[in-house]
C-alpha cells in the first residue's frame, strides 16, 4: 500500500447525432428546431392508438452515408427493433431502434492528436432510431413534455474505449462534426442538441505493479464539447480520489450514470430505477426489413467525398499551406471544395488560400453564407490569383479585387481595369517616367548616391514620386529594379 | 328489408328502387328495440348516419355515381379509430378517447358510400374469446342470451346476425373473426397478413392482427373485400400489387374450383366435441358430392400452436399497449403523486383483469433471461408450424377443420380460468401465425340449435379462390340463412 | 412441480409492466401466470436447432416513404385528449431524474 500510483482514463463514447431530414423518421411532421410546443406532431409520432411507422428513405440513406464515412462495414439485410422504457418524452413508450442487426458495424474514426499526427478510434456499430421528445421542467409540482422532436431520425455511433483523454473526447468530438457536416447529413449543431455524447468512463489504476479498473461511470447531460472534455477530466480526478480512498473495483453490472453539472463543473450521481437496464428489446412487427442491394449501395458510397482530416494532411503535403490554414480550409465542406476548384482551375494555391481565408471567408461570415454564395466563381479566384502571381495587380489590390467581384459579379480583369489598379510592369514605359522623375528631384539623387543614413529614405522617396506620376499603376517591384540599375547598389 | 344481402341492397339503392335513409331508419330503430338486450353497439351514430343515407340518396336521384356500399348499414369493431365519436377498444383506459384521424379501413368504407351505423363491443383490446372482457358493455348470443357471442369481435357477429347491420368489421389476431361468426352463425373471413391495412386498427399483436368481413353470406364478404383490401403506404405491412393483386372477389365468387383438393388433419380434429365432429364430416361431405377429393394431411406442428401464440401476440400486446399510460390520452389516476405512479395506478385502474393478465405474461417473455426460452423459442415454433402449411398446400387447395371444439359456451362459464379460455382457440390461431387467410362459414347446428362454423384455410393471398370455395357450399345448403329467433323484433 | 414464476418475479414484472397489483392480484396472477408458463413450455417438446426464428410472415422489404413534410395536427389538437395540459405542454407530475436517454 501506498506505493507509487499511475492511471490511465478509458473513455468509450455512445453518441446520438441528428440527422438532417426535412422530415421525421416515420411520419411527414416538419423536423423543426424552435417551434412552438406540440405543433409538429401528428397521430404516428404522438403514438396514438392504431398509428403505424413508414420509414423514411432519406433518413436511411443518410445513415448509411455517415456509416461509410465511418469506415463501418455496411450490412446488406437490417432490420428495426423496439427498446420498451417508460418516460414521458416517449410516447409509445418503446423507442424504435436497432438491436442486434444495426445497419453498420466495425468502423473507425481518425482524429487529430498533437504534431499533426491522427489517432484511430475504433467504432463498434452505428445504427439508425428514434428521437424522444423534451421534458420541459417547469417550477411548481410539474413538468412539461413537448413532443415535437419526437421521431426525428438519429444516428447512434458506438464507439470502442480507445479514448484516453478528455481532450481526445473533444477531438473526436469536433472532428465527428466537420464529417457530418461535410456529407451534409447532419447539421451538427451542438446548440441545437444536433450531436449528444455520452462517455463511458473508467481508469486502469496501476499500484504496486497490480492493475486495478474502477467502476465505469457514464455521463449524461453533456451539451457542448466543452463540457464533454471538463466532464471526462472531472471524472478522471474524481475516480481516481474515489479508488484512493475507497479502494473500489468495477464487478460487472455496478456501473453508475452521473449528471454534468455544467454551473457547478462537476458530475452528480443520478438515481436509477433497479429495472432500468431491462429494455425488452424485440423485433418491430410494424416495419419491413431493409436489404441493401449492391447498386444501391454503391450509389450512396458514390455521395462520400474526401474526408476533412485526409483533405488537410493533403493541403501541407501537397501545397505547404500552413496547419491552421488547412485546418481553415477544410472546415466546411464547401469552402474545401472551393478551394480545389479554384487550384485545379490553374490557380496558385497559397494566393488562392490568401484570397479565400483573409477576404473571402470574412465577407461569407459577415453575409452568413458560404463562399460558394457569394457570387464569384473559382475559375475568377484563380484568375485573380494569377494576376497576382504575375505582377499584374498587388495582392492589397487584389483583396479589393474580390470584394468588387462580390458586388458586380464581374470578371477580375475587368475590374482591375475599371478601378485602374493594374500594374504597369512594362519596363521600357516605366523607365520613361523615372528618367523624367530624376530628372526633378536632383537633391533626392544626391543623397541615394552619397549613401549613408539619408540613402534608403530617398530612394523610398523616388519610388514614390514614380508611383503618383502613374497614378499607383506601376509594379513597385518593377520600378525599384529600374531604380537600383540607374542609380548603381540599392 | 333486412333480409336483403348487403349486395341486394346496394344495387337496389343505386337503383332507385328503394332508399337508403328508409333502410338505415329501419336498420336503426331494430338497433333501438332490440340492443338493449343484445348489446352489439358500444356507440351508434344516428344523426351521422341518416346524413350519409340522405347524401347517397340525393347522389342517386341526381344521377351521379354512387360507391360500391351505397347507403348500405354497416358497423366497425371499436378498436378501429373514427373521427365521430370515441374509440374506446371496449377498455375504461380509451372510454373518452377521440381519434384525430380515420383508420384507412374506415375511409375506404366511407369513400364506397357505405353508411356506418355504430362500433360494436369486443373483448378489451380484442383479448379474449367471449367478449366478456369488454369493460363498457356485455353481449350475448342472439341465439341463446345466457350464452356468449363469441369474441374477440362478439358485437360485430351478434350484430350481423341479428340484422342490426348488413355487413360488419372485425378484427383477427388468432380467431377473432371466425370464432365469433362461427357461435353466432355468420360468415367471417379472415384475409392473409397484409391484404388489409391495419393504418387505424389499434394494435393488439401486431404481427398477427389483420381486419376482416363479418357477413350474412360470402358474397357479402367478397363485396367488403373489394372494398377494404389493397396496399396502404400508411402501412409498411401491408403488400404491393406487384406482389399480390387484388382482384374484383365478387367476379371470382361464381366461378367453382374444379378438381379441389381438401386437406384434412384427422387426428386434430378428434379434439373438437362430437356435433362439431359431426357438421364438419357432412360439410365434407357435401363438397366430396361437389366431385372434391378428401386428402388426410399431417400437420405435426399444429398443436403446438396455442403455446407459441400465447407468447407471441403477448409479447407484441405488452409492447402495444405500453403507450396507455395516462400521459398523452385516455385515463389518468387522480391519485398520482409522482409521474412512475401516473403510470401505475392510472394502468391499474383502467386496464381489465385480462389485459394485465396477457401484458405480464408479454413483458415476462420478453424479459432478460427468459426471452430465449419463451420468445425466441415461440418464433421458431412459429416457422415450423408456417412450414407446416406450406407442406400441406402442396398437397391441398385448402384445408378444412372445426372453427372452435365447441359451439357457444354459457356467460361467466370460463371467465376464470384464462387456460380453459386459450385452449378453446386450437383451431384457429394456426392461421394467424402462418399468416394465411382462413373463412369461418355457417354449417349447421347442435342439439341446443347453437351453429356451428365450417373453417376453410388456403394459402397466402388466395382470398378469391378461398372465397370461391365457400361459395361452393353455400350454393348447396341453406345454414346461413337461418336467422336466430332471440333477437325477436319485428 | 418446479414452479415457473413466484411472487417475487410477478412483483417484478409488474414493476416493468407499469401495473400496480393489489396483494391478492399478485397472487392469483402467479397462479394463473404460472399455469400458462406450464403449458407453453410444451414447445420444449419441440427440437428447433437450426430453426430460424419467425418475427413476421411476409417476405416483403425496402417499404419507404420519401421525405416530404406533411401537414402535422397542430398543438390544440394534439392535446385534445390530453388528460391534463398546462398551455401548450402535456403535464406531468415534476420529473426528478434525468432525461431519458434516446
Ligand atoms: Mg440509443
Ligand atoms: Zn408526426
Amino acid at each position: 500500500m501506498g506505493g507509487p500510483v499511475e492511471h490511465k482514463v478509458i473513455v468509450g463514447l455512445e453518441i446520438h447525432v441528428q440527422l438532417c431530414t426535412r422530415s421525421k423518421m416515420f411520419c411527414g411532421c416538419a423536423v423543426e428546431f424552435g417551434a412552438e410546443p406540440n405543433s409538429r406532431v401528428c397521430p404516428v409520432c404522438l403514438g396514438m392508438p392504431g398509428v403505424l411507422p413508414v420509414m423514411n428513405r432519406q433518413a436511411f440513406e443518410y445513415a448509411v452515408l455517415a456509416a461509410l464515412a465511418l469506415n463501418c462495414e455496411i450490412a446488406r439485410f437490417t432490420k428495426w427493433d423496439r427498446k420498451g422504457y417508460y418516460y414521458p418524452d416517449l410516447p409509445k413508450n418503446y423507442q424504435i431502434s436497432q438491436y442486434d442487426m444495426p445497419l453498420s458495424a466495425n468502423g473507425f474514426i481518425e482524429i487529430p492528436v498533437g504534431g499533426g499526427g491522427t489517432k484511430r478510434i475504433r467504432i463498434i456499430r452505428a445504427h439508425l432510431e428514434e428521437d424522444a421528445g423534451k421534458n420541459v421542467h417547469s417550477t411548481g409540482g410539474f413538468s412539461q413534455v413537448d413532443l415535437n422532436r419526437t421521431g426525428t431520425p438519429l444516428l447512434e455511433i458506438v464507439t470502442e474505449p480507445d479514448i484516453n483523454s478528455g481532450a481526445e473526447a473533444k477531438a473526436l468530438a469536433v472532428e465527428l462534426q466537420r464529417i457530418v457536416r461535410y456529407l451534409g447529413v447532419s447539421e451538427g449543431d451542438m446548440q441545437k442538441g444536433h450531436m449528444r455524447f455520452e462517455p463511458n468512463i473508467n481508469l486502469i489504476v496501476t499500484r504496486d505493479g497490480t492493475e486495478y479498473r474502477t467502476p465505469i461511470v457514464e455521463i449524461k447531460n453533456l451539451n457542448s464539447f466543452r463540457a464533454l472534455e471538463r466532464g471526462i477530466d472531472y471524472e478522471e480526478q474524481r475516480q481516481l480520489d474515489e479508488f484512493l480512498e475507497t479502494g473500489q473495483v468495477m464487478e460487472s453490472g455496478n456501473k453508475t450514470t452521473r449528471g454534468w453539472d455544467d454551473e457547478r463543473q462537476m458530475t452528480v450521481l443520478q438515481r436509477e430505477k433497479e429495472e432500468a437496464h431491462d429494455y425488452r428489446y424485440f423485433p418491430e412487427p410494424d416495419l419491413v426489413p431493409v436489404e441493401l442491394a449492391e447498386g444501391r449501395l454503391n450509389e450512396i458510397a458514390s455521395r462520400l467525398c474526401e474526408l476533412p482530416i485526409s483533405r488537410q494532411v493533403r493541403y501541407v503535403k501537397e501545397f505547404g499551406l500552413s496547419e491552421y490554414d488547412a485546418g481553415v480550409l477544410t472546415g466546411e465542406r464547401a469552402t474545401a471544395e472551393f478551394f480545389d476548384r479554384a487550384v485545379e482551375s490553374g490557380g496558385e494555391a497559397k494566393r488562392v488560400c490568401n484570397l479565400l481565408t483573409q477576404t473571402g471567408l470574412k465577407i461569407a461570415n459577415e453575409r452568413g453564407c458560404g463562399i460558394g454564395d457569394l457570387g464569384f466563381s473559382p475559375k475568377g479566384v484563380a484568375e485573380l490569383a494569377a494576376m497576382v502571381e504575375a505582377g499584374d495587380v498587388s495582392a492589397t489590390a487584389s483583396a479589393q479585387i474580390l470584394e468588387a467581384m462580390v458586388e458586380t459579379g464581374k470578371e477580375p480583369r475587368v475590374l482591375a481595369e475599371e478601378l485602374s489598379l493594374l500594374q504597369k510592369s512594362d519596363a521600357g514605359e516605366l523607365e520613361a517616367v523615372v528618367e523624367q522623375v530624376l530628372a526633378e528631384n536632383r537633391q533626392a539623387v544626391e543623397d541615394v548616391t552619397a549613401g549613408g543614413k539619408k540613402s534608403k529614405k530617398a530612394m523610398g522617396f523616388l519610388l514614390g514620386q514614380v508611383m503618383q506620376k502613374t497614378r499607383g499603376q506601376a509594379n513597385p517591384k518593377v520600378v525599384s529594379q529600374i531604380l537600383a540599375a540607374k542609380l548603381g547598389g540599392g | 328489408m333486412e333480409q336483403l344481402s348487403a349486395k341486394a341492397l346496394r344495387d337496389r339503392i343505386a337503383a332507385g328502387e328503394t332508399s337508403s335513409v328508409e333502410a338505415t331508419e329501419a336498420i336503426l330503430s331494430r338497433i333501438e328495440d332490440v340492443d338493449p338486450a343484445l348489446g352489439a353497439y358500444i356507440s351508434t351514430h344516428r344523426e351521422m348516419a341518416m346524413e350519409r343515407a340522405a347524401d347517397v340518396d340525393r347522389r342517386v336521384k341526381a344521377g351521379e355515381p354512387v360507391g360500391e356500399l351505397a347507403g348500405v348499414p354497416v358497423a366497425v369493431k371499436d378498436n378501429m379509430c373514427t373521427t365521430f365519436g370515441a374509440t374506446t377498444c371496449a377498455s375504461a383506459i380509451l372510454k373518452d378517447f377521440h381519434s384525430p384521424y380515420n383508420a384507412t379501413v374506415v375511409e375506404k368504407l366511407l369513400a364506397a358510400d357505405a353508411v356506418i351505423v355504430g362500433k360494436t363491443n369486443m373483448d378489451e383490446f380484442a383479448m379474449g374469446s367471449s367478449t366478456e372482457n369488454s369493460a363498457l358493455r356485455r353481449t350475448v348470443n342472439p341465439w341463446d342470451g345466457a350464452r356468449v357471442p363469441g369474441g374477440s369481435s362478439g358485437g360485430s357477429a351478434a350484430a350481423v346476425a341479428s340484422r342490426l347491420c348488413y355487413a360488419a368489421l372485425g378484427s383477427d389476431t388468432g380467431g377473432s373473426i371466425r370464432q365469433p361468426a362461427s357461435f353466432c352463425g355468420v360468415v367471417g373471413l379472415k384475409p392473409t397478413y397484409g391484404r388489409v391495412s391495419r393504418f387505424g386498427l389499434v394494435a393488439y399483436g401486431s404481427s398477427l392482427d389483420q381486419i376482416g368481413p363479418i357477413t350474412r353470406s360470402v358474397a357479402d364478404a367478397a363485396l367488403m373485400m373489394n372494398v377494404i383490401a389493397g396496399r396502404d403506404a400508411a402501412d409498411s405491412t401491408s403488400v404491393d400489387e406487384t406482389i399480390a393483386p387484388v382482384c374484383d372477389y365478387l367476379e371470382k365468387l361464381a366461378i367453382p374450383v374444379e378438381g379441389l383438393k381438401i386437406g384434412v388433419v384427422s387426428e386434430f380434429n378428434a379434439g373438437a366435441d362430437e356435433p362439431v365432429r359431426e357438421a364438419l364430416g357432412e360439410a365434407i361431405g357435401v363438397y366430396e358430392g361437389l366431385g372434391a377429393e378428401v386428402v388426410e394431411i399431417g400437420m405435426p406442428r399444429l398443436d403446438y400452436a396455442i403455446a407459441a401464440y400465447y407468447v407471441i401476440a403477448t409479447a407484441e400486446a405488452s409492447s402495444n399497449l405500453a403507450r396507455y399510460d395516462g400521459v398523452h390520452y385516455g385515463h389518468r389516476s387522480e391519485r398520482a403523486r409522482d409521474y412512475v405512479k401516473v403510470y401505475t395506478k392510472s394502468r391499474a385502474e383502467a386496464l381489465g383483469k385480462e389485459v394485465k393478465r396477457r401484458i405480464m405474461l408479454g413483458t415476462y417473455a420478453l424479459s432478460s433471461g427468459y426471452y430465449d426460452a419463451y420468445y425466441l423459442k415461440a418464433l421458431k415454433v412459429r416457422n415450423l408450424i408456417r412450414g407446416d402449411f406450406t407442406e400441406a398446400f402442396r398437397k391441398c387447395d385448402c384445408i378444412m377443420m372445426p372453427v372452435a371444439p365447441t359451439t357457444a359456451f354459457g356467460i361467466g362459464e370460463k371467465v376464470d380460468d384464462p387456460l380453459t379460455m386459450y385452449l378453446s382457440d386450437i383451431y384457429t390461431i394456426a392461421a394467424n401465425l402462418a399468416g394465411v387467410p382462413a373463412i369461418s362459414i355457417p354449417c349447421g347446428f347442435d342439439g341446443n340449435r347453437l351453429p356451428i362454423g365450417l373453417q376453410i384455410i388456403s394459402p397466402a393471398f388466395t382470398e378469391d379462390r378461398l372465397l370461391a370455395i365457400a361459395r361452393m357450399f353455400e350454393r348447396q345448403t341453406d345454414w346461413h340463412k337461418a336467422e336466430p329467433t332471440v333477437s325477436g323484433g319485428h | 412441480m418446479d414452479k415457473k414464476i413466484d411472487q417475487e418475479q410477478v412483483r417484478k414484472v409488474a414493476r416493468l409492466s407499469r401495473l400496480e397489483l393489489t396483494e391478492a392480484e399478485v397472487e392469483e396472477f402467479t397462479g394463473q401466470l404460472g399455469a400458462i408458463l406450464e403449458y407453453v413450455e410444451k414447445m420444449n417438446e419441440l427440437n428447433t436447432d437450426g430453426v430460424e426464428p419467425l418475427a413476421h410472415c411476409l417476405a416483403v422489404s425496402n417499404v419507404f416513404r420519401e421525405d416530404i413534410v406533411e401537414e402535422s395536427l397542430g398543438t390544440e389538437r394534439a392535446l385534445a385528449n390530453a388528460p391534463q395540459q398546462d398551455g401548450e405542454f402535456f403535464r406531468v407530475p415534476k420529473i426528478l431524474d434525468g432525461g431519458s436517454g434516446a
